[in-house]
């Protein structure tokens, strides 16, 4: 059991200021728990406090401005044992906010030390989210218009499991702080002190200004909550969910057994466009699959905007017997092309295509003037039920049986091994109903 | 035996292989899918993936956990590297073992969310304050997704430096059909470690000998670490004496700089009479592969040169090129950089190159950037109007 946690190096805080009352009751919280030193990190912001971790003989982590309850959640999620201390100023509170919530929310196992002293003692006195209202710094010489920020309802709304306000001058601090490293729960002490070098000069602030002020506001003391004891600590929760539950390891490969033979002799480029949401993608990945499992190499290459269930979404899938070294498609061998959507996109593809490309298409796109073999498909007319929900798969179906790239009983197989087996079934009674429609070729136009 | 697979596939899959068990990261395209490759990959093996608030939070708590022991990874596109920034300049500072996949889409902002671009090589290299040097791999096939995101963790892991694997939206997102007898496996070696039982107290930021990272002990092990982003002494205490902060700096760049042999990777595909030698890396590479087929195919000659290591830059594969053919039947007289940028990897050449001819007298090859910006992949057409 050490006497201490501090080493012998002396504090480097001015006169009359809080940060060493309160790392003085952090000692005597660490000295009355008694762990391990190399099992406790402190984790210290920027600013003076996060100076404080180079006194003690515990673990520190020193990291940017506003981030330490980020890199202490990253330790107690890595090691959940560990006993996580954040040392942080109202600065740091302000700019890491968005880290203090998140934290709070989680009810991560951490216990952060606001040294709320109303202003960036460090940088030359400037205020921060808790300068009270008229509070003279450097940045509000005429007072400071800001509410400031309740750290502690702030929190707690959101689900820290241990919150107290107080001051360095409390004398039950180190007990609370012991209270709060032994609670498992996100722990906030906000713990208003003394600025000598700023705060008080400007403001003729004291010790008595500090409860003064907290009245003014009408602020509560004390411990503001405490959560059930039952509350999950979120590291623990976390790495309980990731224990180990395969001896398998993970992702490996899906080699594709090729059990059919394509008579593809050279590159061939098919471009899908369809509608986000027409199973585009999906169905140029089973085409993919379709093609390996018929002894080719393919590629498949999407084009989509941010949005997810409209807009346009293009396929381009390249077939090869030997190994495809780009993946883009400029000049179509054949174009299956099922919506306005896609049309609006595929612009340059049905302008690259040529005398003895293809475009399969819908009645929608009959007049559209090409120089390639166009194939109408009409599936309404052939009476398959909702054919506009699977244009993209019907279309490439009769395609598949024009060009014969490679077997169809290859994608069938692919879907079957693709696909959920009731998704499945449905594409491949689709698949079935396509052989009725073999599309009107009509005559090259332009 | 084949595979039809994407290059986010490939990366979760080697960084799994890598032992990565930290993964942190924030949605956004087009770098989501390892995101939720991780997220439900992870904690099958006994490893911890979360989605945080935001960037800012992803890097932290990766360099927070590898400070632990951890091998963390993040993942994010330009827009996160942007926010990523600072916490680059601490895993640099901290001497951070961390991998970093940057999957670059068209820019500037918000750009092209979903669009390919080649933007971020000089970004990554000057990303944080300081301008101390980082490693970055940029793979040039779905195979090489598997091959350097091995390589990233082993040089995260050895150099204690933070590693990007600096690929994009095509490489990423598009499926390839890959030999499964063409993936390589790099070793993948741990980070050295200090012994439980030493004489002396542990000094974190001891450097090794000829400038090589300190030993590694995890926080929360045998021995009290202190981490710091501050100029720190050997014992991680913050400290303003300027032979000190000289030595520690002087560490963090000789650290790489020193080792650039160990580190550097390019694959030259040579051919003696060729006067003409293309450059490119990631999506363009593959554009570039498939023009030299071509061009070769018509009889005529040309090399290429896929660089796999953007920082630091290949120079000595570069110079052997260019010395390989100065003493061949013809010369070098063209130099092709093809990228979707205004020319970053191009203006490394240019001085490396320059730099060549000043110092050997040599007459230095023209050269030409092959640069595209409208969000469409560079073809192999246009790489071929230069032979």
């Amino acid at each position: 059991m050490l006497k201490t946690y501090r080493n012998d190096r002396p504090y480097p805080f001015c006169p009359g200021c809080g940060h060493g009352l309160i790392l003085n009751q952090l000692d005597r919280a660490l000295v009355m728990l008694g762990r391990d030193p190399r099992r406790v990190v402190l984790v210290s912001d920027i600013g003076c406090q996060g100076l404080g971790d180079q006194y003690f003989v515990t673990n520190a982590f020193h990291g940017l401005h506003g981030r330490s309850i980020a890199y202490a959640s990253g330790i107690k999620l890595a090691d959940p044992d560990l006993t996580v201390i954040v040392l942080m100023g109202d600065g740091g509170a302000g700019i890491g906010g968005a880290h203090l919530l998140n934290a709070a929310r989680r009810n991560i196992g951490l216990t952060v030390l606001v040294f709320n002293n109303f202003n960036f003692g460090m940088t030359g006195g400037e205020h921060s989210v808790t300068t009270p209202q008229g509070g003279i710094t450097a940045t509000t010489r005429g007072g400071n218009l800001e509410r400031p920020l309740d750290l502690c309802t702030t929190a707690a709304a959101n689900g820290a499991g241990f919150v107290w306000r107080g001051t360095a001058f409390d004398r039950d601090l180190a007990d609370v702080m012991a209270q709060a490293m032994q609670s498992e729960c996100f722990a906030l002490l906000d713990i208003w002190e003394l600025c000598t070098a700023y705060y008080v000069p400007n403001n003729a602030f004291s010790r008595q200004a500090l409860e003064a002020t907290r009245q003014k506001l009408g602020w509560p003391t004390g411990i503001i909550r405490r959560a059930e004891p039952e509350t999950k600590e979120y590291a623990r929760a976390l790495n309980e969910a990731a224990a180990p539950r395969s001896a398998v390891p993970p992702l490996r490969p899906r080699p594709v057994v090729p059990r059919y033979t394509s008579g593809l002799a050279r590159e061939f480029r098919l471009v899908i466009a369809g509608s986000a949401g027409g199973k585009v993608r999906s169905l140029a990945r089973l085409l993919g699959e379709a093609a390996l499992l018929s002894g080719l190499w393919a590629t498949q290459q999407d084009d989509y905007p941010v949005t997810v269930q409209s807009g346009h979404s293009i396929s381009e899938l390249i077939f090869s017997p030997h190994e495809i070294l780009f993946t883009g498609v400029a000049r179509p061998d054949a174009l299956v092309l099922v919506s306005e959507e896609g049309y609006k996109m595929a612009r340059r593809y049905v302008e690259g295509l040529i005398a003895g490309s293809w475009l399969f298409t819908t009645p929608a796109f009959a007049g559209l003037e090409t120089p390639a073999r166009k194939v109408i498909c009409d599936f309404e007319a052939a009476g398959i039920r909702e054919s506009k929900k699977h244009l993209a798969l019907l279309t490439t179906a009769v395609a598949l049986r024009r060009l014969e790239l490679f077997p169809l009983d290859a994608f069938a197989d692919a879907l079957r091994g693709g696909q959920r087996p009731e998704i499945a079934a449905e594409s491949l009674a689709l698949l079935a109903a396509s052989a009725s429609v073999s599309g009107r070729e009509e005559e090259a136009s332009r | 035996m084949r595979e039809f697979i994407d290059g986010a596939t490939a990366v979760a899959r080697a960084a799994l292989d890598a032992g990565c068990d930290f993964f942190a990261g924030y949605p956004i395209s087009p770098a989501t899918p390892l995101l939720l490759h991780m997220v439900r990959e992870l904690p099958r093996c006994g490893g911890v993936a979360i989605q945080t608030e935001d960037e800012i939070a992803a890097i932290s708590m990766c360099i927070a956990a590898a400070m632990t022991g951890r091998r963390a990874l993040t993942a994010t596109s330009g827009p996160g590297i942007s926010l990523y920034s600072e916490n680059i300049g601490l895993a640099i500072m901290g001497e951070v073992p961390l991998v970093i996949v940057d999957v670059q889409r068209m820019g500037p902002a918000t750009g092209g969310a979903t669009t390919p671009g080649q933007g971020d090589v000089q970004f990554v290299r000057w990303s944080t304050s300081g301008g101390y040097p980082i490693i970055a791999l940029a793979p040039g096939s779905v195979a090489e997704c598997y091959s350097l995101t091995r390589r990233a963790f082993d040089l995260a892991e050895r150099f204690r430096a933070p590693v990007f694997l600096l690929t994009d939206k095509e490489i990423f997102l598009s499926m390839s059909t890959v030999a499964l007898d063409s993936y390589e496996y790099p070793p993948v070696r741990p980070r050295a470690l200090a012994p439980a039982q030493m004489d002396e107290p542990y000094a974190p930021y001891r450097p090794g000998p000829d400038h090589t990272a300190p030993l590694f002990s995890p926080i929360g092990g045998p021995h009290i670490v202190r981490f710091t982003g501050s100029s720190h002494d050997a014992r991680g205490f913050l400290t303003k004496d300027p032979a000190t902060v000289g030595r520690l700096n002087e560490h963090l760049w000789r650290k790489i700089e020193d080792h650039v042999a160990e580190i550097e990777l390019a694959q030259a595909d040579l051919q003696a009479d060729a006067c003409t030698l293309f450059i490119a890396y990631g999506i363009t590479a593959r554009a570039m592969a498939e023009a030299v087929r071509q061009v070769r195919a018509s009889g005529r000659a040309v090399s290429a040169l896929n660089v796999q290591t953007l920082w630091p830059i290949p120079e000595r594969t570069l110079l052997q090129a260019l010395a390989a053919s100065a003493d061949g039947p013809r010369a070098v007289t063209r130099i092709v950089v093809a990228e979707l940028n205004l020319g970053d990897l191009r203006r490394e050449v240019e001085r490396v190159i320059y730099r060549w001819a000043a110092t050997t007298g040599r007459r230095a090859p023209e050269i030409i950037g092959l640069n595209r910006l409208d969000g469409e992949m560079i073809t192999p057409e246009q790489f071929m109007v230069f032979v």
